[in-house]
């Protein structure tokens, strides 16, 4: 089962020629045989990495019968990208590219409304079902198959959690960075909403930070039903100076910049353990465990 | 950001009504520009590049030219501390001198994106003022939010919206849409004018405009650069800016290293629960090369403020851990001060990025958790603190 991508997702990516496109495609292939071609205007027709190569996620999508895309682009052309993508129909855009400006994603927004396509990211370090697909740049050598979910607005964090997990021995079912940016495709809720249908999860980890509304939509859908499942949540920036952004894009603080603080509460509130710090997540899904 | 001053000129140039205003460097140049100013009374108002203004004492109004060069005396190379900027404040480079307008009433509005739909949102309020930001965090119904559509026929349901919170009558209508044009037009992130006026005589009015630039669009607006030179930001974290490197100066006395934005959060969260203090946020992006780094850890090491080096690295499918090792190093081998580093590697070539640092002789203890890391580290300042 797993969400979002399985041993059955086929894979293309776009923006596979380029430096990065062919160093994370050869890596992600070789994790897993998801990968049926690329699409570069221009270039269809040829061979890149042992695979055929499109002139568009159409034409790719009609002869590989690929239903997901990874989109590997520079910024400046990675929402026309995807807008491609999700005009074309495809089920899932896993977008890694950072830095895309705010007025693009605004206009892939827009393109999802009317679409049944699911984005990962912008600036997201990808998805991960262990042992079954991998799409995106994250390592996978500390990560193994198993039954932790987890949604995560930061990589490098989240590759830290996961390691320390399959150090503990608990696998992952699937891995899913929605990304760093104001505006992105899935939220927590989706993830949320996702896991709880799927038989392999049995215990979901929200790993988020200050900034957005992600946190406080995840603990208004958690208090609005018996989700059934245990669900952890690690929130830093609890000493974050206001007004400053830290990395990752902030949010004007009234239309709900939460602080850490504020969402760590209003998501205890709606039943998910909190995990104290990012050495205690693992503990803290025991301890939901052996609550539930 | 854009100052002040940037900000309101852009908005006039989509028709945003302003009042006429100068930028002065020294109380002298205050004073000869209010003869270019039409007014019976004038305000001063620092520019600093941090909000909260009002309330911390940065904006005086002044009866005479003179009075305004008083003021902006008192004003200039001053320290002003609000909730927004740090601990030490701002220094005022520069203030602002306008004509003090006759309000009628105070609102706010301010244009950004929503995050779930991705469109426009225009925020109002008819709370409008320099207490606006503490009243609109007691009570969420200060403010009430419209999104923008791109159809026309919208135009009554955002004229109903505007009534609701206040704000009536053509010319206001018409602002607002400027406004929105200009937040379209420009890769905006941001637009937010506090106070929006209604003046006595019946006009709409930007007394205070904000502006948010989207540096990510800068590949097709160059001149972005160019605008927010500096604009509060310490010289380092411009520096840091340059390779790669987001750094957030922080009071502290505990230098961090860290690759990702979640985990330099995470890392100043433990450190500040084990009772010490970081000197630092900073977030190693993915483009950095080990030259980039190097330029983070040698801005820490030439802090006189930063007594020991905590690295959180955890090597990712971007950021291997032994590209920041090699940074790490390169930095300690140009340094003439050595401080002693603490660190945490996991991840991608984390032994490789040990071996390094090791080899190469950087002063450093590894510890297997974050947690023995970061205790170690506190210790080690603590000790400093009282020796």
């Amino acid at each position: 089962m797993a969400i979002f991508v399985n041993s059955d997702t086929r894979v293309i990516v776009q923006g596979m020629t380029g430096r990065s496109g062919t160093f994370y495609t050869d890596q992600s292939a070789r994790y897993a045989p998801c990968y049926v071609g690329g699409v570069r205007p221009g270039k269809g027709g040829s061979q890149h990495l042992d695979l055929p190569m499109f002139n568009s996620v159409k034409e790719a999508m009609a002869e590989t019968g690929a239903n997901a895309s990874m989109v590997i682009v520079p910024a400046p052309y990675a929402g026309d990208a995807m807008i491609e993508a999700i005009e074309a129909g495809i089920g899932v855009v896993v977008c890694v590219t950072e830095r895309i400006p705010q007025h693009d994603m605004s206009r892939v927004k827009k393109a999802l409304q009317s679409s049944k396509t699911v984005l990962i990211g912008p600036n997201s370090q990808g998805i991960l079902t262990p042992g079954q697909c991998k799409i995106g740049v994250m390592p996978t050598r500390l990560t193994m198959p198993g039954n932790i979910g987890i949604a995560s607005r930061s990589a490098s964090l989240t590759s830290e959690i996961v390691a320390q997990f399959s150090k503990a021995g608990m696998g992952q079912s699937t891995t899913v960075g929605i990304g760093g940016d104001t505006l992105h495709g899935v939220n927590f809720v989706d993830c949320l909403k996702h896991f709880r249908d799927d038989d392999e999860t049995e215990a979901v980890v929200l790993i988020g930070e200050i900034g957005g509304r992600d946190e406080e939509e995840a603990a208004a859908y958690l208090a609005s039903l018996d989700y059934g499942k245990p669900v952890i949540a690690l929130v830093v920036g609890r000493f974050a100076p206001r007004g400053r952004q830290m990395g990752h894009a902030g949010t004007l603080s009234v239309l709900g910049g939460g602080t850490a603080q504020d969402k760590i509460s209003c998501l205890r509130d709606a039943g998910a353990v909190i995990a104290e710090n990012a050495d205690d997540v693992v503990a803290a899904v025991k301890r939901a465990q052996a609550a539930g | 950001m854009l100052s002040e001053n940037q900000s309101k000129e852009l908005l006039c140039q989509y028709g945003v009504l302003i009042p006429e205003g100068r930028l002065a460097h020294t109380p002298e140049q205050a004073e000869k520009l209010c003869k270019d100013i039409k007014a019976r009374k004038y305000v001063v108002k620092a520019q600093i590049a941090a909000g909260g203004r009002g309330l911390a004492g940065g904006i005086k109004f002044a009866a005479t030219p003179s009075a305004v060069a008083n003021e902006a005396r008192t004003l200039l190379n001053s320290k002003l501390v609000t909730e927004q900027t740090a601990a030490a404040g701002e220094t005022v480079h520069s203030v602002y001198v306008e004509a003090a307008i006759d309000i009628a009433k105070n609102y706010y509005i301010a244009i950004s994106f929503d995050p779930n739909s991705g469109r426009p949102i225009l925020l109002a309020s008819a709370a409008g003022g320099v207490e606006f930001e503490q009243l609109a965090r007691m009570d969420e119904n200060a403010v009430k939010t419209y999104l923008f559509d791109d159809k026309p026929e919208t135009r009554d349901e955002l004229i109903a919206f505007l009534k609701g919170v206040g704000i009536e009558g053509p010319e206001a209508v018409e602002t607002i849409c400027n406004a929105h044009e200009a937040f379209c037009e420009n890769d905006l992130t941001l637009v937010e004018i506090n106070p929006f006026v209604r003046t006595g005589d019946g006009k709409w009015m930007a007394i205070d405009a904000k502006i948010a630039l989207d540096r990510n669009a800068s590949f097709r607006r160059p001149e972005f650069d160019s605008m927010v030179e500096d604009l509060g930001m310490s010289s380092s974290e411009t520096e840091a800016q340059k390779s790669n490197i987001n750094l957030v100066k922080l009071t502290g006395d505990i230098g961090v290293v860290a690759n990702g934005a979640g985990l330099g959060l995470a890392t100043n969260d433990m450190i500040t629960d084990a009772g010490g203090k970081p000197a630092n946020f900073m977030d190693i992006r993915t483009t950095a090369r080990s030259f980039d780094v190097a330029r983070g850890v040698e801005l820490l090491l030439s802090d006189p403020t930063v007594k020991v080096i905590l690295l959180n690295i955890h090597g990712g499918g971007m950021t291997a851990a032994d590209t920041v090792a090699e940074g790490v190093n390169f930095a300690y081998s140009r340094a003439a001060r050595k401080l002693p580093v603490v660190a945490h590697i996991s991840g991608h070539n984390a032994e490789w990025g040990i071996n390094i640092l090791r080899d190469r002789q950087v002063p450093v203890e590894i510890f297997d958790t974050m947690s023995g890391a970061i205790n170690r580290v506190v210790e080690i300042a603590s000790s400093g603190r009282t020796g």
